[in-house]
């Protein structure tokens, strides 16, 4: 991006839909992939006379967002309604918080650049899903509206306007992303909407004391498309002020395809939500020991583990971004730790093979075919020298296409343990010396590169198995 | 006697005695039904034929013992927003004419598990919004007393077919007197119960804070036995409250010597009906003279603005709960949209009534931005000085006593061109739901052109089993239950 002559201002909303096992006001399942209208009931279809009843377990679920964001916890919860018409709402009103909701005044710290920024976190609130429509492509006209969505529990999280360019947007946006999805609250998936985001973008000159006018941007389902779009609108808007004009207040619509966005509705065509308390709900009291009992089932976060990894294992710190990335690898590092105490091999090997490995066959850790102690146990051998480090990524190709954690029998059944007797080895070298007699003058002339070409023949002759590092001092002693 | 005209506790003791058969009772009671209703105009739906199953299966049950309660084989009628499943609820409303819910409301299930007969739904006022029932989309419903006149509303169905012995006991709904107004036009008791009761699982909102189900019965005795059976805490209504229900019918008789009733002047004042206010002084001078001490200068200050602060409150709830009939999922859709905003604009058009559409509008202009706090949030405070009122005299009084609507009952079109005249015909009942209070219509005499009189008793909320037991007690002095109206003369 050019040098610019404006400050831009970018604040997010992002909604997280929950990983309750039910719905927020009734019991139906949140299952994804069901048949259309299959997890409905009158009350999450709005039939007429039926009431919502609120799920406890999304209080816990934005509780813990809350406290893991640094928010204050409302002791009085009051739901409201925002009313409008749609017909993936079945109700004509969403049930959500507008004055009273649940998380207050926290923020969130970012790594941008090096440099830690703290993001503001302005509130956090509870609200129902809608449905979703479905156009048929077979009949012009005709919509179907599929119900299993509507009433999903979802928490928005509004950010204050704190963030001056998509990189930030971006960082806040992960950071967060990697908390609700280590908090189990959400499981962050943005192309299935599981885990969506608006942004307000504004413009204003440098040291300009209000904010400008701001654009409302949505449908950006990947943290590349947010980048994009916000990086989009900052030159439209910058394009507009430079010409003299004035931005337009309205909603926008990224288009992922054509790479812009395009207006969705102005200002004047804002809704009035007309929000009042919903009249069939109770205020929820949320006492101190409702949020200390959250509290304690808390679990570390991102940003606390990576420091802990740095002063308790000395992991480099961008290492720690790999490791901590997901809270099953994190804990399979931990655990094979726990059992073998070398944290740096084990965080080599988890990064350069079993990353691998995963990545190829599209799995996750937590179905890792191999377990933290069958790797422990495979690093130990390495570390005795009982194989060597290229002998034990054959072994671990094995252990995870198998998925075998016992690596001295694998060892064992292949015969792939290393030659460390040194009798044999001296034997096998002084057959090899005697054999290249000339090459050993040439050696010893100084040509100093053949060395390597010995410990080649030693290891080609003993199939690899033998022990380098024997070897070597082996044939030093040989030819000096 | 005919079975018809007989009380809810009187058939109850005739069928423990085996005298009778729920299949007899509900015979009798469909061959009245067919006999007057056609000029009251009670019923929206009759389903005869489930009715004699479910009387069927109510005698079965009590030849084998199984579960049988005062309820069993007795015939309920239901004012028609009470979901009924398979059975048609159409709140009175073109909007709703074809929808049949798939689901029963929580009263409903209670019936039914207490052996209960359903055999029909009750005309209304469109969604429950009018004080004559003359706003229902489908019919007239006339006062048995005086067919030229309005049996009140908005539970006018259900208090006419009680009046007309075209049922034995019926539920209602009460959201601003829409019990106890439509109890005392046609003379019999009417009680709507403290908010958080009975559920509303099931009742279809007109506004959520307000709404409350509530027994229509010959008697208050049978109000006792109705009220036990719906009442009670339900899971599946966040605002139910879970206290224990009593036995409301063994507690009817105790004695009211000592009893405080406090009198509100501001219940007797302008506008008041001379006959309305003699009938209730009456009853007062026999409350007092059976021991009972009386209060006349007990005051709720706030009264005056109770109805405007209703009207702002009950119709923003109304704007909000009534949003869902959009012609998406079920009910009415208009024909002949182009695109869906048209299609919304039709079928609302279309769909709802003059009054229905006046209180949308009305409740939507409360809530809007900018007028938020000068309507809504005001009203509610004002919500709260009403509740904080009768608070203050419940400290001293055990029960208030008062008139229930200002007038008898009015004619056909006397008030329908005049909301706001209509809108005051509620002012008495109203501060009772904004209070969220029990209360009572109980018949406390007749004017000399024959209409019934209603006498309300106001009680401390979840203080059911004191109203019913001073209701009855008053019952017993004034002795004005259980009258009838000469049907027979006026059908002919
Ligand atoms: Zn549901």
């Amino acid at each position: 991006m050019t040098v610019m002559d404006y400050e831009i201002v970018i604040g997010l909303e992002v909604h997280c839909q929950l990983l309750t096992k039910t719905k927020i006001f009734c019991g139906c399942s949140t299952d994804f992939g069901n048949p259309p209208n299959q997890n409905t009931c009158p009350v999450c279809t709005g039939m007429p006379g039926a009431l919502p009843v609120l799920n406890r377990k999304v209080v816990d679920f934005a509780i813990r967002a809350g406290l893991a964001t640094n928010c204050s916890i409302t002791s009085s919860n009051i739901f409201a309604r925002k009313n409008y018409f749609y017909p993936d709402l079945p109700k004509g009103y969403q049930i959500s918080q507008f004055e009273l909701p649940i998380c207050l005044g926290g923020y969130l710290d970012i790594e941008v650049e090096d440099e830690t920024k703290r993001i503001g976190i302005t509130r956090i609130h509870m609200e129902e899903d809608a449905g979703k429509l479905v156009h048929p492509e077979y009949e012009h006209g005709v919509s179907f509206v599929d119900y299993n969505r509507a009433c999903v529990p979802l928490i928005e999280i509004v950010s204050e306007p704190d963030m001056r360019s998509s990189a930030e947007a971006v960082a806040y946006l992960k950071a967060l992303r990697d908390i609700m999805v280590y908090l189990e609250v959400c499981d962050g998936n943005m192309e299935e909407g599981s885990f969506r985001c608006d942004a307000n973008i504004s413009l204003r000159h440098w040291g300009a004391p209000e904010f400008g006018i701001r654009a409302e941007l949505k449908n950006m389902n990947s943290f590349r498309n947010v980048q994009r779009a916000i990086d989009y609108e900052v030159e439209r808007q910058q394009d507009i002020l430079d010409g003299g004009g004035t931005v337009v207040q309205e909603t926008r619509l990224w288009n992922v395809e054509r790479g812009i966005s395009m207006s969705m509705r102005g200002k004047e065509e804002a809704h009035d939500y007309r929000y009042f308390p919903d009249p069939d709900l109770l205020p929820v009291v949320i006492d101190d020991s409702w949020v200390d009992e959250v509290r304690q089932s808390l679990p570390e976060l991102p940003a606390a583990k990576r420091r802990r990894f740095v002063s308790d294992y000395g992991i480099p710190e961008a290492d720690t971004e790999v490791l901590t990335a997901d809270r099953d690898l994190a804990d399979y590092f931990e655990a094979a730790v726990e059992i073998f105490p070398q944290p740096k091999a084990i965080a080599n090997w988890i990064m350069a093979e079993l990353l691998k490995f995963l990545n190829e066959d599209r799995i996750g850790v937590a179905n890792c075919p191999v377990t933290p102690r069958g790797l422990a146990e495979l690093l130990m051998l390495i570390d005795d020298g009982t194989i060597s480090g290229k002998i034990g990524k054959q072994v671990f190709s094995q252990m995870f296409s198998a998925g075998d954690n016992d690596p001295k029998q694998i060892v064992a059944d292949k015969g792939l343990a290393q030659m460390s007797d040194a009798g044999e080895l001296v034997a096998m070298i002084d057959e090899i010396l005697a054999a290249n007699a000339d090459k050993v003058k040439e050696y010893q002339a100084g040509k100093t590169k053949m060395f390597g070409f010995f410990v080649g023949q030693v290891m080609k002759k003993s199939k690899g198995q033998a022990n380098p590092q024997m070897v070597n001092e082996l044939i030093k002693e040989r030819i000096g | 006697m005919k079975l018809y005209n007989c009380s809810l506790e009187s058939l109850g003791e005739q069928l423990a005695k085996g005298e009778i058969s729920a299949v007899e009772l509900t015979r009798s009671l469909l061959e009245r039904i067919s006999a007057v209703d056609d000029v009251i105009g009670s019923y929206l739906t009759v389903d005869a034929e489930g009715a004699l199953v479910q009387a069927e299966a109510a005698d079965l049950r009590r030849r084998q013992g199984d579960n049988v309660t005062r309820l069993t084989g007795i015939p309920i009628a239901l004012k028609d927003l009470i979901s009924t499943v398979g059975l048609p609820t159409t709140c009175a409303s073109k909007m709703l004419a074809s929808y049949r819910p798939e689901y029963d409301a929580t009263v409903v299930s209670r019936l039914r598990q207490a052996g209960a007969v359903i055999t029909g739904k009750l005309n209304m006022d469109e969604f429950a919004m009018g004080s004559s029932t003359e706003n229902s989309a489908f019919q007239k419903t006339c006062n048995p007393w005086d067919l030229e006149r309005v049996p009140g509303g908005s539970s006018g169905g259900s208090t006419a077919a009680v009046a007309a012995a075209t049922a034995i006991a019926t539920l209602g709904s009460d959201t601003g007197g829409s019990i106890r107004q439509p109890a005392s036009f046609c003379g019999v008791v009417g009680m709507k119960p403290t908010y958080g009761r009975v559920s509303r699982y099931g009742l279809i909102a007109f506004a959520s804070s307000l709404d409350q189900i509530g027994p229509v019965t010959l008697t208050v005795a049978d109000s006792a036995l109705l009220l036990g059976v719906i009442a009670g805490y339900d899971e599946r209504d966040s605002t139910s409250v879970d206290t224990p229900v009593v036995d409301y019918y063994k507690n009817l008789k105790k004695e009211i010597n000592g009893l405080k009733v406090g009198l509100p002047l501001e219940y007797l004042g302008a506008g008041l009906d001379p006959e309305v206010e003699t009938a209730v002084r009456l009853a007062c001078s026999q409350l007092s003279a059976a021991g009972a001490l009386i209060d006349e200068s007990v005051s709720l200050p706030h009264t005056d603005y109770a109805v405007a602060s209703y009207y702002l409150l009950a119709t923003a709830e109304a704007s909000s709960n009534l949003a869902r009939y959009d012609g998406v999922k079920y009910g009415f859709r208009a024909e002949g949209a182009e695109g869906l905003l048209e299609m919304y604009k039709k079928t609302r058009a279309q769909g709802f009534g003059d009054e229905v559409k006046r209180r949308i509008m009305l409740g939507t202009y409360a809530l809007s931005s900018g007028y938020y706090d000068a309507y809504y949030r005001k009203a509610q405070q004002v919500r709260t000085l009403i509740t904080r009122d009768f608070d203050k005299v419940f400290a001293d009084c055990d029960v208030i006593v008062a008139p229930v609507c200002p007038t008898p009952a009015f004619a056909f079109g006397e008030k329908i061109d005049d909301p706001l005249a209509m809108y005051l015909s509620d002012i008495l009942t109203i501060p009772v739901n904004l209070a969220g209070l029990p209360a009572i219509s109980v018949p406390c005499g007749f004017t000399k052109s024959g209409l019934p009189i209603g006498l309300q008793i106001i009680a401390r909320p979840f203080a059911e089993e004191t109203l019913l037991n001073v209701a009855w007690q008053y019952e017993q002095l004034g002795g004005w239950c259980g009258r009838r109206p000469e049907l027979e003369k006026k059908v002919g």
